[in-house]
């Protein structure tokens, strides 16, 4: 059974189009690398997911009913950055999830049930390797132990999917492997579904199950904005390493390198 | 030798620095008034140190005559009493309001026009309305203050709370915050520290319409003596309470600069780094 579904999702701004012809099915469990050229609609697309934006037409389902316009805790995400409050201590801000569920009104637990949110939320964080930093402030965290914390915040509610949105793509190199390892270890540990934006090939197919290529295959050169991206190659990441090259000289034909990390909106 | 950007200083000389100006401002001042007072021993534009200091000793020790209270701090308690009442109405009202504005769209959409053009009212302009609708009493003087600073505070805090980064408040949903939530577990611990450094500029506007307030009626406070003697060209009194607002000012602003950085570290780790 799938868990995420889309049918002919298109996103339009206006006249232009952004994505088109998206059709997919992930099944519980897998691991989705997005790769593609900046601009090409990937954020877009993650946007649709976690609905801060609305797809123009198709249709985008989680457990086979259409996604809300709105985020939710059923889908958990992490950003590149801003994704921790930097008002609350690492274990405030894990421990967030919990408060707010149990306590409509104060968000605030006390006593008994504050205890045991906390054990529940020191074990998170003792699974991300933050157990020593529970009384620290985001700003006094490294920006790869920021990303474990967001990540550890995240999967609190256990959500049905996880959307991560280039979380590593501003940690140094060794930083990001010991990420790769952690988030490669917690999605076989907890049977986590993640949709992962990369500009990182490598990345993508080293943690994903299946890679996802976006890029334009239709142009109109009078009408540039005619056409949108849309999934290119969807490859079984285990079976088509070889495919890497071909996906790699498919996005450089734009002259974009996969590889280089800019910054997109 | 260094380029003089890059020369700082030891910072023994960077105090004998910041001293520097007070004294020399201090020093020109004694030998004016005492080269004016030799030449004429009843001019009043000048007063002597002298003079100042037992003027002062009068009036912050002797009752009054007409009302048995001691002048100095009558005056300061009064003004104090208005200045506190009217800011912390404002700094709450803001708060809530700058919340509400900043955090929904649909209330923003009436409410922020409104606050833009409110605050481009010179509150000195309808100082008059205020005294005819509340009289000359207190609540004239806290309105005054009230109508001053609240739409700039609720102005600030709706922009602060809108700047916040968006992905902030997407979290907080993918937690399962509600709006409610969202507000006062989000935007509001991040407005409060923001409330406090935007009141500590706010604070300056404050003593003006308090002053101002004072001036036109009052039977006591700090504007109220300035104006009052102003008659009798008592620069003797006029001087050492100028100074003494400047304290008061200064000492409520370290006040809530050492608040906010005590209650809400996080908040100023920016400037932390910058110094």
């Amino acid at each position: 059974m799938s868990l995420v579904r889309a049918t002919n999702l298109e996103k339009r701004y206006g006249n232009d189009v952004v994505l088109e012809r998206l059709n997919f099915s992930v099944a519980a469990g897998e691991f989705v690398t997005i790769v593609g050229a900046s601009g090409c609609g990937k954020t877009t697309f993650l946007k649709m997911l976690l609905g801060t934006e609305t797809y123009s037409s198709g249709a985008l389902a989680l457990d086979e009913t259409p996604i809300p316009n709105e985020p939710g805790p059923d889908r958990g995400v992490v950003f590149q950055k801003y994704s921790v409050f930097p008002h609350l201590s690492v274990l405030g801000n894990v421990i967030m999830a919990e408060e707010l569920a149990r306590s409509p009104w104060l968000g605030k637990l006390f006593g008994k049930r504050r205890r045991r949110a906390r054990e529940a939320a020191v074990e998170r964080l003792t699974e991300v390797g933050l157990a020593d930093a529970l009384d620290k402030y985001p700003h006094e965290l490294s920006g790869g132990m920021q990303q474990r914390l967001a990540i550890a915040q995240a999967l609190m509610m256990r959500p049905r999917i996880l959307l991560l949105d280039e979380p590593f793509g501003a940690l140094d190199p060794g930083i990001r492997r010991d990420m790769h390892a952690l988030i490669g270890r917690l999605w076989r540990e907890l049977g986590l579904t993640v949709f992962m934006i990369t500009h990182d090939l490598e990345e993508a197919f080293a943690l994903g199950t299946r890679v996802w290529v976006f890029d334009k295959i239709r142009h109109d050169a009078q009408a540039p904005e005619a056409y949108g991206a849309t999934i290119t190659y969807d490859l079984d990441a285990d079976r088509h390493h070889d495919m890497k090259s071909a996906a790699a000289s498919r996005l450089d034909r734009d002259g974009t390198h996969p590889r280089t990390a800019t910054p997109e909106d | 030798m260094k380029r003089l950007i890059n020369y700082r200083g030891s910072r023994g000389l960077r105090v004998a620095l910041a001293l520097m100006p007070f004294i020399v401002l201090a020093v020109v001042y004694i030998a004016v008034a005492n080269h004016k007072t030799e030449a004429n021993p009843n001019q009043r534009l000048f007063p002597t140190v002298d003079k100042v200091s037992q003027t002062m000793a009068r009036m912050a020790t002797e009752p009054d005559m007409r009302s048995g209270e001691i002048a100095l701090w009558a005056d300061t308690q009064a003004s104090l009493k208005r200045l506190g009442v009217g800011v912390a109405i404002s700094a709450v009202t803001a708060l809530v309001f700058g919340l509400l504005a900043g955090g929904i769209p649909l209330f923003r959409a009436p409410f922020s026009p409104l606050i833009t053009v409110l605050s481009l009212i010179p509150p000195m302009a309808i100082l008059p309305i205020l005294f005819i609708v509340f009289g000359t009493g207190e609540l004239a003087k806290i309105a005054l203050i009230v109508i001053g600073i609240t739409p700039f505070l609720i102005r600030d805090l709706t922009e602060e709370a809108q700047r916040l980064p968006e992905e902030q408040k997407i979290k907080a949903q993918t937690l399962g915050a509600n709006s409610w939530q969202v507000l006062t577990r989000v935007l509001l611990p991040q407005l409060t520290p923001r409330l406090l450094s935007t009141t500590r500029l706010a604070l300056g506007s404050a003593w003006l319409f308090l002053i101002a307030a004072e001036a036109i009626a009052a039977q006591s406070g700090l504007g109220y003596r300035i104006f009052l003697v102003r008659r009798y060209l008592s620069m003797d009194v006029i001087l050492p309470y100028v100074a003494w607002i400047t304290l008061l000012a200064f000492v409520i602003d370290r006040v809530l600069y050492l608040v906010s950085k005590t209650w809400f570290r996080w908040y100023h780790v920016d400037e932390q780094a910058s110094s």
